[in-house]
């Protein structure tokens, strides 16, 4: 590991002071950025460590309804607080399925947010990979890619982004809030994230020292609290990343969808939020031949890009099974294995 | 000392520490350059009840690596070294996390729980005691990391007596040698053995 200098803030303006120097990045839990650092990806010059802002550590109700979550929250406290879960059920679930125990003890909300990507041509520094230097080349294309994008990839980059918890933020119109030199301002978290196109290397919209203070979830995403889900299909049970996942959240009015909301992941290097889809369900009683529809509609667009043209018709049925967990309603208690296809839910057929 | 960074100047002096190495004119590539030009950090710990004051002397130093090398405290195993496998488990604040990717430095003022300090006296851990009862081990390299897992499982207090939920809360510790049947009835039994212990104390 490259060796860096080490500055300890004690308030959001000394960090963001801090992290205008060149080079330097922000430090919260270490869990993705330690690893990059010893793989010898990441190399700051110097690390802002963030983690002593007691500010940050907050999950707070707002008087509009809404809910604004620390920066710092850790993964599992977010996803035992009682309160949030029965809420924001996709979202608790969708954290709980990510990682291990002990990484979700320490990884905070918005490192989740900035993780970069597991590519294995990413990581391995004697590859190409233009997200890691820029006009270098993609060893992906060609390679190993059977887990890799089929949604908004490019000639340049064809890596998803690994989160978990931002499918179901991004279904529920979640808002970034992030500080800087320029000040404070909001980002949407669906327009959070930037697709490769010819910039890889250009993953979101942070400017360069901007930090996320906060993620905030609008009083209208309580309203899918009887019926969300997230389901993620990985290659081992536990502790893995996702081949597939999907976040849906219905409300019924009458015996119909009055309002819906789904979102992909990965599938591109952003969590994909399906709008098209979520319209052809509104108004409908719930049906297999309708999530089928709404899978296809969201699915329209895919092509594979490389060995992974599986994935396109996985993610159809990914979508298809999330709908239907999600119509027959959030469950009394987290499933033993969150966001598992084994994890069988009473009353509900697990293949159709 | 620590040493105010440069061009910081907004930062309470207290509680706003750097620490900046001024690297020679060739750079500063290897550790020998390191610690020349690095100014020394200060960092207290409390590691099995005892508090320990150490100098580093580089800012890179995990968790897992100041409790083997600084501290001689190798019960704890480096296994992947990169947050896979589990092995060098230990418990901060009342959270098991994975020492191996957490700076040392950044966990200034923090409580260390490792798999020396969890007898009780002479009596080993319930959760050791299971471990042995079930054969919940076989090389023993994963072991440390498992027991202070389930430690931490069992205090979080969300797996109960379902076997699905010990596995998926266990998930995160590896064991080559697929122990994982007798890694989970120990877990099992362990979290009766303290149910009813707690229940007596109650009582």
């Amino acid at each position: 590991m490259k060796s860096f200098d080490y500055v300890r803030p004690a308030t959001v303006r000394e960090a963001v002071a801090a992290a205008a120097e060149p080079g330097a990045a922000y430090l919260a839990a270490g869990t993705n950025l330690l690893d990059l650092m010893k793989a010898g990806v990441t190399r700051p010059n110097l690390l802002v460590d963030i983690t002593h802002l007691r500010d940050l550590y907050h999950v707070e109700d707002l008087a509009d309804g809404s809910v604004r979550i620390g920066a710092l929250v850790r993964n599992a406290d977010l996803a035992h607080d009682r309160k949030f879960a029965r809420r924001f059920p996709a979202v608790a679930e969708a954290l709980l399925s990510g990682a291990s125990a002990q990484l979700r003890n320490a990884a905070t909300v918005g490192g989740n947010l900035v993780q970069r990507t597991r590519c294995a041509y990413f990581y391995d520094v004697a590859s190409a990979c233009n997200k890691r230097s820029p006009g270098a080349g993609c060893d992906a294309r060609g390679g190993d890619n059977r887990l890799h994008a089929i949604l908004g990839w490019s000639q340049s980059c064809i890596a998803t982004h690994p989160s978990d918890f931002c499918v179901p933020l991004v279904a529920l119109d979640a808002v970034v809030e992030v500080d800087g030199r320029a000040g404070q301002r909001e980002i949407p978290l669906e327009r959070f994230h930037r697709l490769p196109g010819d910039a890889p290397d250009h993953e979101n919209m942070l400017e360069p020292g901007e930090m996320i203070v906060a993620v905030r979830l609008p009083a209208e995403a309580a309203r899918f609290a009887a019926h969300g889900r997230y389901l993620k299909v990985r290659e081992r049970t536990s502790y893995a990343f996702a081949v597939v996942s999907a976040g849906a959240a219905l409300r019924f009015e009458a015996g119909a969808i009055a309002d819906a909301r789904l979102a992909l992941g990965g599938v591109a290097m952003k969590p994909w939020r399906a709008r098209e889809a979520e319209q052809i369900l509104i108004g409908a009683p719930a049906a297999a031949s309708l999530f089928r529809r709404a899978a296809e509609t969201a699915l329209a667009e895919a092509k594979p890009s490389g060995d992974n043209a599986f994935k396109v018709e996985l993610a159809r049925r990914v979508v298809v099974r999330a709908l239907t967990l999600a119509a027959a309603g959030t469950p009394e208690r987290m499933p033993a294995l969150p966001g598992s296809p084994f994890a069988a839910v009473f009353g509900v057929v697990n293949h159709g | 000392m620590p040493q105010s960074g440069e061009g910081l100047t907004a930062g309470t002096p207290e509680i706003f520490v750097a620490f900046r190495h001024i690297p020679p004119a060739g750079g500063c590539a290897s550790s020998i350059a390191l610690v020349e030009h690095c100014m020394g950090f200060s960092t207290t710990l409390t590691v099995n009840g005892v508090k320990r004051t150490l100098e580093l002397d580089d800012p890179r130093v995990t968790l897992l690596d100041l409790l083997r090398e600084r501290l001689e405290l190798t019960g704890t195993k480096k296994g992947c070294d990169r947050g896979q496998c589990g092995a060098c488990t230990v418990i901060v604040d009342g959270r098991r996390i994975n020492s191996c990717l957490a700076l040392a430095i950044s966990h200034d003022g923090a409580d260390v729980l490792t798999i020396e300090g969890v007898t009780q006296g002479d009596r080993l851990h319930p959760v050791q005691e299971a471990f042995i009862a079930h054969d919940g081990l076989q090389c023993g390299f994963c072991t440390p990391g498992q027991i202070m897992s389930a430690i931490g499982l069992i205090h979080e207090g969300h797996a109960g007596d379902d076997p699905e939920r010990v596995r998926e809360g266990m998930s995160g510790n590896l064991c080559r040698c697929g122990a994982y049947q007798g890694i989970t009835e120990a877990v099992l039994e362990a979290q009766k053995a303290l149910e009813a212990a707690s229940r007596k104390e109650v009582a």
